[in-house]
């Protein structure tokens, strides 16, 4: 007889068939017509069931294929490497939160509640902003889903989006928006500094179909854009939303985009205590002001304070109308299943750090990123791409192929930066990596422009 | 035995710390030889945020105390049977979080040379997915189901498209179909149109002929359905949609009850998405993150979100792009943290136990039927067909006669230690319960929850002041939605509280 830990009534087939008042499993099935019955076994997994020590010797020879780095990756691109402080592993693997569902019923969920209402509190402050969402998939979609909210908002079609955005969003966007007949305009950025071309935006935003202005900061590059408050001012003064898109680390240094007036803003929370789990599960994280239009044009799920029949303060869903399950092809979104755990881990994350923990962060990480900018640009005719300030992230720009500092990297088992042209790259350098690991970093690399030129 | 939830009165994280005391302090430490070659920040005066972020200072005990507390305040499968019909809450079992350890420690743009065993891991997933749906491919780049199903909207938009059939502007959908399936018609830019179910819960076959025509882009539907229902008719509406040159979608939110046993591919289905953390046993999470697949067979094949992976010359790569595909749902690949978790659930179930999940799901479903049979005023549609992987009962009676609503019964079995079903869904069912027990709750928990429910609704008759009194085993009562959702005292946000508090902030408006 088959037995299986995971299914416990193997055993009781025929008394529960018998119940049933079925002599057989198969007569459960007879509505399927029987051409579409497929009367064999699958072709998956390894043929037959395994054993738990068996699954955790498959896991063990996976992860013997992938190679394990001599140091954490000095690549970004929209998700960094990060210490994930232990409290916040061990709170969002309690069986309670881990393996809860979506709060339908709010009286047996004020856990979870109370927590997705902190993260939206906390993530408020961060961005000084009024309202939060818990949760979107990541940076890319809660970009797209800001953009068809604008849409939605104002029926405008034309999205203004910078050059120098994240380029991995902008595809996301670009799938996103297909349906909806929306249409990207880029806007230039300066090539010596990185930051946007004011310019051009100026001659972009005399389209008069502007629904949005997006703008990101810092930038794909690392660089701090340092006339944000005129580029919000721009979208207002065209009627248009403007969207953007922080890194919330940052913000334990910079102005939130609170304090400036963004209607919209979008990011990712993966800097905040998630690992890089090759690009997913990551954390959308969507913002507006305090405003009726905007809110109640907001995708994804909101947590409130309300009260219980005895008067008692407790904490439910709200705006639920706004959802797919109520509102079906007039809702806000299709989101369902979202990332709700990792705002939890969000949260924890920041309650850890606190106001002052978040700004020496952000400090540590300015240091060893301007440090490890500062010992490259050391090396021989190595250069800065961009002459703004920057953080986390930055441009360098090589006398040789980069391909072939890359591949030295790769023998080293180091993970450079992403290749952005044939001769620069995007580094990313975060409290992660220690003065040797970037020293290590910095010396391969000279090694290989040393040997380049002499040979 | 009647479980009982902790009832802390937990305050808000904010109100934990009275003091002013500053507790926390750098998780890392300060390198201060760096700190000696880089001695100041030359960021811009203009961008310099003053104060820092309003975020409390508390001690790592204050913080994981207040945590925990609120985890015990919190209901998840580990702790009971949670019956949300579609929803699919099974057991997940725990050696799947070992698998997270061929993913954490490794970035989306890392060498692919570095990271083989992942590659290996989606490619074999690949085409495990598409062997259970009777798929051509699969793309695993979605990070959740119904994102899935936006592709696959997208990708019928995209394939009538190229085939010159724009005039193609209407999405069918079943009047039984999940909220996500119009939503995320509406966001492909498609009008919707209902398709009714006949008295016994199915497609109703002549509405379904009367309005399939040139317009129709495809058919989203789900087998078995949302009331459980098999469609025995499926080959049929195949035939009909496909004669109008539109596209069956298959939405695999309820593919738990027939998984092993019957294909979307082979029932006529053209697009197919997977909720992982649904069939694939992938813990939600309060709500997430899941994992999704979406997988389709001939030519739309061609129009899968990319990257998938594919192997060549005996290495995996990410760099399969479909020569039409729709383009990038997520910004890296997709949830490959949670791919990893279904990796092992699907190793531990192998083939056998994929077809005893469909299987034991559809034995555990109608047990419950049938121990609830007796109970007239749990009310079913089609009363003589099986179910597959749920049922949904109407409690109709109970509110005509007693003014006990299928809220009132959901509130009354948290009181008895159990999750409520899924409650006023689908619509076509007046007070309806919708129940999935999974094929991972044991007979006993089957019999315990029957009883509960035959209680209430016998509570419901004697003493139904009682019941409209529930739930006080929680860790608060009843909640007032309405109080909720009023622009006067919604509040969603510390902040917010905050200024309200204040008088600075208004109605919202």
């Amino acid at each position: 007889m088959y037995k299986h830990p995971w299914l416990p009534n193997l055993d009781l087939i025929d008394e529960m068939l018998k119940e049933i008042g079925v002599n057989s499993l198969d007569e459960l099935f007879n509505d399927i017509p029987a051409e579409i019955k497929i009367n064999r076994l699958l072709n998956v997994a390894k043929g037959k069931p395994l054993s738990e020590y068996e699954i955790e010797k498959e896991i063990n020879e996976k992860v013997k294929k992938n190679v394990e780095l001599e140091a954490p990756p000095f690549i970004g691109a929209g998700i960094c490497p990060h210490y994930i402080p232990n409290v916040v592993k061990f709170i969002i693997g309690r069986s309670e939160f881990y393996t809860s569902y979506t709060p339908y019923q709010p009286e047996i969920s004020q856990g979870l509640l109370q927590a997705l209402f902190e993260y939206q509190s906390l993530m408020a402050e961060l961005l000084d902003m009024d309202v939060v969402n818990a949760s979107m998939y990541d940076w890319g979609s809660a970009l797209a889903e800001a953009v068809l909210m604008a849409n939605r908002i104002n029926g405008k079609k034309t999205v203004l989006v910078p050059e120098n955005a994240n380029p991995f969003h902008k595809e996301v966007l670009r799938t996103w928006i297909q349906g909806k007949g929306i249409k990207i305009e880029e806007v230039k950025y300066d090539k010596n500094y990185g930051e946007l071309d004011l310019e051009d935006l100026e001659k972009k935003s005399n389209i008069d179909d502007i629904s949005a202005i997006y703008i990101q900061q810092p930038n794909f590059f690392g660089i701090f854009e340092s006339n944000i408050e005129h580029v919000i001012d721009v979208a207002k003064h065209k009627r248009a939303l403007s969207i953007v898109g922080v890194n919330p680390l940052s913000l334990g240094l910079i102005k939130p985009p609170g304090s400036y007036e963004a209607d919209i803003v979008v990011g990712d929370g993966q800097e905040l205590g998630l690992p890089l789990n090759f690009g997913g599960p990551l954390m959308g994280v969507f913002a507006v002001r305090w405003d009726m239009s905007l809110v109640r044009q907001m995708p994804g799920r909101i947590v409130g304070i309300t009260k219980d029949i005895n008067g008692k303060m407790g904490f439910t869903l709200i705006l639920q109308t706004r959802e797919q399950f109520i509102k079906r092809e007039k809702a806000t979104s299709n989101i369902t299943t979202n990332e709700a755990l990792l705002a939890i881990a969000n949260a924890v994350y920041l309650s850890l750090l606190g106001k002052e923990g978040m700004r020496e962060l952000a400090e540590e990480i300015y240091f060893r990123s301007h440090y490890a900018a500062k010992k490259l640009t050391e090396i021989d005719n190595v250069s800065m791409q961009f002459r703004s300030d920057f953080f986390e992230e930055f441009a360098i720009r090589f006398p040789i192929d980069y391909d072939k500092i890359s591949n030295k990297l790769k023998e080293r088992k180091l993970q450079g930066g992403l290749k952005l042209s044939d001769y620069t790259s995007l580094f990313c350098v975060t409290e992660v990596h220690d003065k040797k690991s970037i020293d290590l970093l910095v010396s391969t690399i000279q090694e290989v422009i040393n040997g380049v030129e002499t040979s | 035995m009647v479980w009982r939830q902790a009832k802390w009165n937990e305050p808000l994280i904010f109100e934990l710390n009275n003091s002013g005391a500053t507790r926390q302090g750098l998780l890392i430490n300060k390198d201060d030889d760096i700190r000696s070659e880089i001695k100041e920040m030359k960021i811009p005066k203009n961008l310099l945020r003053e104060n820092g972020p309003n975020l409390p200072s508390l001690s790592e005990l204050e913080v994981v105390r207040h945590f925990i507390r609120l985890s015990q305040m919190n209901f998840g499968v580990d702790v009971g049977i949670m019956p949300l019909g579609s929803c699919t809450m099974k057991y997940n079992p725990k050696i799947e979080e070992k698998a997270t350890a061929i993913t954490e420690s490794h970035h989306p743009l890392e060498d692919e040379d570095h990271v083989q065993g992942i590659l290996e891991m989606i490619y074999e997933l690949q085409n495990w997915f598409s062997e259970i749906t009777g798929m051509d491919e699969c793309s695993l780049q979605v990070p959740a189901g119904s994102a899935g199903e936006f592709a696959g909207v997208l990708m019928i938009k995209k394939y009538h498209e190229d085939h010159n059939r724009n005039y193609k502007d209407t999405m069918l959908v079943a009047d039984t179909a999940h909220g996500t399936n119009p939503a995320s018609a509406a966001m492909a830019g498609y009008k919707v149109m209902y398709v009714k179910s006949n008295g016994e819960g199915l497609v109703d076959m002549d509405i379904l002929r009367e309005i399939v025509n040139d317009k129709t882009a495809g058919f989203m539907l789900t087998n078995p359905n949302t009331l459980g229902l098999f469609e025995e008719n499926i080959l049929e509406i195949s035939k009909i949609i496909h004669s109008a040159n539109a596209i069956l979608y298959y939405d695999g939110a309820n593919l738990n009850g027939v998984l092993g046993i019957a294909r979307p591919g082979d029932m006529g289905f053209d697009i197919v998405h997977l909720n992982l953390h649904k069939t694939f046993a992938v813990p939600h999470g309060g709500g997430g993150p899941g994992a999704g697949a979406i997988c389709a067979k001939g030519e739309l094949v061609n129009y899968l979100p990319y990257p998938m992976v594919e192997k060549v010359n005996g290495k995996y790569r990410l760099s399969k792009i479909p020569k039409n595909s729709v383009g990038k749902i997520a910004t890296f690949y997709g949830n490959v943290g949670n791919l990893a978790r279904s990796f092992a659930y699907l190793l531990g179930l192998g083939p056998q136990g994929v077809q005893m999940v469909g299987k034991m799901s559809t034995l555990a479903t109608n047990y419950l039927i049938a121990k609830l049979r007796d109970v007239k005023e749990l009310e079913l549609i089609a009363p003589n067909r099986h179910r597959k992987h749920e049922v949904v009962f109407s409690v109709k009676q109970l509110l005509e006669n007693y003014g006990v609503s299928a809220n009132d019964v959901a509130k009354a079995l948290l009181d008895s230690g159990f999750y409520a079903p899924t409650i006023y869904f689908p619509p076509i069912i007046e007070e309806a319960l919708m129940i999935e027990p999974t094929e991972t709750e044991s007979k006993e928990t089957l019999d315990m929850f029957a009883e509960a429910l035959k209680n209430i609704v016998e509570d419901a008759k004697r003493n139904p002041e009682q019941l409209l009194k529930s739930p006080s085993n929680t860790s608060i009562a009843r909640l007032d939605q309405a109080y909720a959702n009023h622009p006067s005292t919604i509040t969603p946000t510390y902040r917010v509280l905050r200024l309200r508090k204040m008088g600075k902030i208004n109605y919202l408006k």
